[in-house]
């Protein structure tokens, strides 16, 4: 048993790769050692920018030595069978073994040593590396991530000879690239870890990151400040740097103008620094970077350098700012007829109408409680940042910036939140009318011009918009008939498409709307824990497309369903909606009334009483209580089927029970569409 | 002191020209990046290696400001080394460029970013990083895949230094015109400030479009007739000819979204085809 330890040295692994290249290499090795027998203890992988580590504890010495015996044809056959199986073993005649007549090859492998088994393995991992994109470098064919600089292979003292392309291992390697950049020589897995820290490599990510974070929080708070928490970054800085230290710099609080989402943005995206607030939840003109070195001067230099290069970067920021106010976000919008959202569904100045119109019929038609003028206004000013200068340098900020630009422009806050918001899931109500009326404009348009999703294509994101849109339906109560508003929203569409072609075709591509908005609905309540068998049973009944009504008629069925009266009441169901199956049972007029099993009469007293109240508890919306209608026939329903045969000799008497049983699968229908429902 | 503008560049060129590089002059013709220059293109392009360091003048006319932006030029100076094949220290080579300036990398932060590099209108691609110096993009940092739409076998190593960038780091000036150029009282402004209020008010408000257009025509038709010819350098040239007058065209603001695309696959059909060309005459194969 000994320790195996692998370094391969490159140059610097782009920091988003380094996560998946570790567990890619834990798991290739895995695998490898399991097809070849050879076992091993615990593997642990590491990765700092120039280096992917793996260490396997306690590898066996060999693999175990096996014998294989394989049948092969009768002596007697023919001399091709002979040959055919020679062939296929390897062997000559005279190895092969006779018994009872039939011939057999024997197969011995002697066990494979550790170092062949890993060299091997260590060779073809290189080799097949998944990384997301390799490249080849200076006259070679071999592919890496970056150029390959080393290899060290030490299976407990031995170093296990690989060479690929001219890179052979070794028990040599580098420290940090400015602190230390001779060669190291290691010793194996046990002492690998403590030689490279000696020489400013922390060679494990956890420990870098944990360094990271601690060390600049405890800069900030030096500082009278807090960090801001970005976890994101603290992977991707320690992903960057072998020797991590963060440093505190600041800068001109006159940036404080620009907005705070530009600053941190900024900061975040193009430096990889944190940003901090101070003790009021402001943001502080600070920042923290992350150097990969500890410099001769305590770091003076790099904050030095870096302050600058944020001043360079939050001074053009400013200057777009700056431009921006000057124009109206409403002399901006005039732009966006310059700008193509699609080429077949015109720009973006004739989004930004279709969705004033939806948004202000949701408001006028009561779906939206929020005043129609601001409505309106914020839908045409929804989208005028899209040509803004800062919008241009920091797309990510669509909506977040009008909505500022808005605010110190004067809009009313409402109309400046609709406009940050309305790319997300918002709760204000102006935000809401416009947030959904962009979704549905951008679901009906890509729909009217068959541009719908696929398989596991989805260019224009249109699944995301209908779980948006459900999201801010449901999640706000909005009531509101998905027919009329889709119908609508295409209609909005027709100047784009050519009358002639929207209206021939508005009734099909609205359903196929409605459909899409209800796999969509299935989906994202699957995720909620509802039982998308029991959205089915509501969804055919037909006629019901306020989301919110029907998410509340699902609930209470799955309430009741659960229950023992609902569970036997499914029962009965299906046992007479199978008899009228089986019966292709139509419903006659006739029927005999005369000689009614006591059953029968309870039945009929029970489905007399129970279809008012349940007509009505829908009605009311009050579905619990047509549920509560339903379980009132369980009792009658079970002892007519114990009691009553429905097939009657007398043909009457089968005749005007087949009746009552279809009279109780419609009543129960009314409700829900039991035969939806599984179980 | 530090080194003023001129004395970087002949710092560079002393360093690289002992690395055996061949130093050569800017090339005679508008481009956008110290990339076009033929002694990276086609350079790039078959087995022969090949070291060159040059200065090439970049124009972008749409980074144009009038000259009131501290930080953006509409024209400004890479300094272009290619290395072929690249050598294994590449990296060292490098980094012993950056201490030959000025920079300690003990008292810097010295990093290198991913960034992978594409240039949609010469068919090329490479891998590589942006190189920071204390959070400043320095250096691009490129190892060639693709030049032309052909595979570079051996791969040429590229690194591209942003001249003013570099320089205004180590003279710790925040100001591009604030640059000393020289040692003896000529600063960065004094020669180019009057050239950037110039050049923006020609390329966003003067230039005739007409004309322009005209030119990039003019410009295609002439690559295809080189082509025919069997005449790949000539035919780059107007390749970068067309490159320079759409990037003008677009500082002009008359090109759309929509179109830019086809615009950038023109050029990039005209480069592959010289490039393909410059393949044929020297007898490399694909």
């Amino acid at each position: 048993m000994a320790d195996f330890l692998l370094e391969l040295l490159s140059e610097e692994i782009p920091a988003r790769m380094q996560a998946k290249a570790r567990n890619d290499l834990a798991r290739l090795f895995a695998e490898s050692m399991g097809a070849a027998g050879l076992e091993t203890g615990a593997i642990t992988t590491y990765s700092t920018p120039r280096r992917l580590v793996l260490i396997a504890r306690e590898v066996a010495e060999a693999t175990q030595a096996s014998r294989e015996e394989i049948k092969g044809p009768r002596s007697s056959a023919p001399p091709q069978a002979l040959e055919g199986f020679l062939r296929k073993t390897g062997l000559g005649r005279e190895q092969l073994e006779e018994r009872d007549g039939v011939l057999f090859a024997i197969i011995e492998r002697s066990g494979r040593t550790a170092a062949d088994v890993v060299g091997a393995a260590v060779k073809s991992i290189i080799a097949d590396f998944p990384w997301p994109k390799s490249m080849r470098w200076g006259a070679g064919s071999m592919r890496w991530v970056r150029p390959l600089q080393g290899i060290v292979a030490i299976l407990g003292e031995e170093i296990i000879p690989v060479d690929i392309d001219g890179v052979s291992s070794s028990a040599t390697t580098v420290g940090h690239r400015f602190h230390h950049p001779g060669p190291i020589t290691i010793g194996g897995a046990d002492d690998y870890v403590e030689k490279l820290r000696a020489c400013h490599v922390i060679v494990d990510q956890e420990e870098r990151e944990r360094l990271i974070r601690e060390e600049a929080h405890a800069a900030a708070a030096e500082a009278g400040l807090m960090l801001l928490d970005d976890e994101g970054l603290v992977v991707e800085n320690a992903g960057l740097t072998e020797w991590p230290v963060p440093l505190l710099g600041r800068f001109d609080a006159d940036f404080l103008d620009v907005p705070r989402e530009v600053i941190v943005l900024t900061m975040r995206t193009n430096q990889r620094y944190f940003a901090c607030v101070d003790q009021e939840a402001n943001l502080a003109p600070a920042f923290v970077c992350v150097a990969n070195v500890g410099a001769s001067d305590g770091g003076a230099a790099i904050v030095e350098g870096n302050r600058r290069v944020l001043a360079a970067r939050l001074s053009d920021a400013r200057f777009f700012w700056e431009q921006d106010l000057k124009l109206p976000l409403e002399e901006q919008a005039k732009k966006l007829d310059q700008i193509v959202f699609h080429e077949k569904l015109g720009t973006v100045a004739a989004k930004a109408d279709r969705i004033a119109r939806i948004a202000t019929w949701l408001s006028e038609s009561g779906a939206v409680q929020a005043s129609a003028p601001q409505v309106e206004r914020a839908a045409r000013l929804a989208k005028a940042d899209l040509v803004t200068g800062m919008v241009g340098e920091f797309p990510e900020l669509q909506g977040v910036i009008g909505g500022h630009l808005a605010r110190a422009q004067g809009e009313a806050n409402e109309v400046a939140d609709a406009i940050a918001d309305h790319y997300g899931s918002p709760a204000a109500p102006v935000s809401i009318a416009v947030a959904l009326a962009d979704k549905l404009d951008t679901i009906c348009a890509f729909f009217s011009i068959d541009q719908k999703p696929t398989g596991s294509k989805d260019p224009f994101a249109l699944r995301r918009a209908a779980i948006s849109s459900i999201e801010i339906i449901v999640g706000n109560r909005l009531r509101l008939s998905l027919t009329e508003a889709v119908r609508g929203a295409l209609a909005s569409l027709a100047p784009q498409l050519g009358d002639d072609l929207a209206v021939h075709r508005l009734d099909r591509t609205a359903l196929e709307i409605l459909d899409f908005f209800a796999d969509r609905l299935k989906v994202q309540q699957r995720e909620a824990g509802v039982r998308h068998d029991l959205i089915d049973a509501v969804f055919s009944l037909g006629g019901e497309d306020d989301l919110v009504r029907l998410l509340a008629r699902v609930a209470a069925l799955q309430d009741f369903v659960e229950t023992e009266d609902g569970a036997d009441l499914l029962v009965a169901y299906k046992r007479a909606a199978n008899i009228l199956k089986k019966e292709k049972w139509e419903g006659t007029n006739s029927g005999s009334d005369g000689d009614l099993a006591a059953e029968e009469r309870a039945l009929i007293n029970a489905l007399d009483a129970a279809e008012p109240k349940a007509s009505s508890a829908i009605e009311a919306e009050d579905f619990t209580a047509a549920m509560a209608a339903l379980a009132s026939l369980r009792k009658p329903i079970d002892d007519f089927f114990d009691h009553v045969t429905v097939n009657d000799p007398d043909p009457a008497k089968r005749e005007r029970r087949l009746n009552l049983l279809m009279r109780f699968r419609d009543a129960v229908n009314r409700v829900a569409d039991f035969s939806k429902i599984e179980g | 002191m530090s080194l003023s503008f001129q004395d970087l560049i002949l710092t560079l060129h002393r360093y690289w020209g002992e690395q055996g590089c061949v130093i050569l002059q800017p090339y005679d013709m508008e481009m956008g990046a110290g990339t076009f220059h033929p002694a990276t293109v086609l350079r790039a392009l078959g087995p022969d290696a090949w070291k060159a360091a040059y200065v090439q003048p970049c124009r972008r006319p749409t980074d144009g400001r009038y000259g009131e932006n501290p930080n953006r030029l509409g024209h400004y100076y890479q300094y272009q080394v290619v290395l072929k094949p690249s050598p294994a220290n590449l990296q060292e080579l490098y980094l012993g460029s950056l201490i030959e300036i000025g920079i300690d990398p003990l008292k810097h932060d010295i990093r290198f970013v991913e960034d992978d590099w594409e240039s949609p209108t010469l068919g090329a691609w490479g891998l590589g990083w942006e190189v920071w110096c204390d959070g400043m993009e320095v250096t691009q940092f490129t190892y060639f895949q693709q030049v032309g739409g052909f595979e570079c076998r051996p791969v040429t190593g590229e690194l591209t230094y942003g001249l003013e960038r570099l320089a205004m780091y180590i003279q710790g000036v925040d100001n591009v015109f604030d640059l000393r150029f020289n040692n003896e009282g000529v600063n960065y402004g004094d020669i180019f400030l009057e050239n950037e209020v110039e050049m923006s008010t020609y390329n966003f408000e003067v230039a005739n479009t007409d004309t322009l257009f005209d030119q990039f025509r003019k410009a295609a038709a002439e690559c295809e007739r080189c082509l025919e010819a069997k005449l790949p350098i000539p035919a780059y040239e107007q390749a970068i000819r067309a490159s320079h007058t759409f990037n003008t065209l677009q500082a002009r603001g008359v090109i759309s979204v929509a179109e830019r695309q086809a615009y950038i696959g023109r050029v990039r059909d005209l480069a592959k085809a010289a490039c393909g060309a410059w393949m044929d005459v020297k007898g490399y194969a694909a």
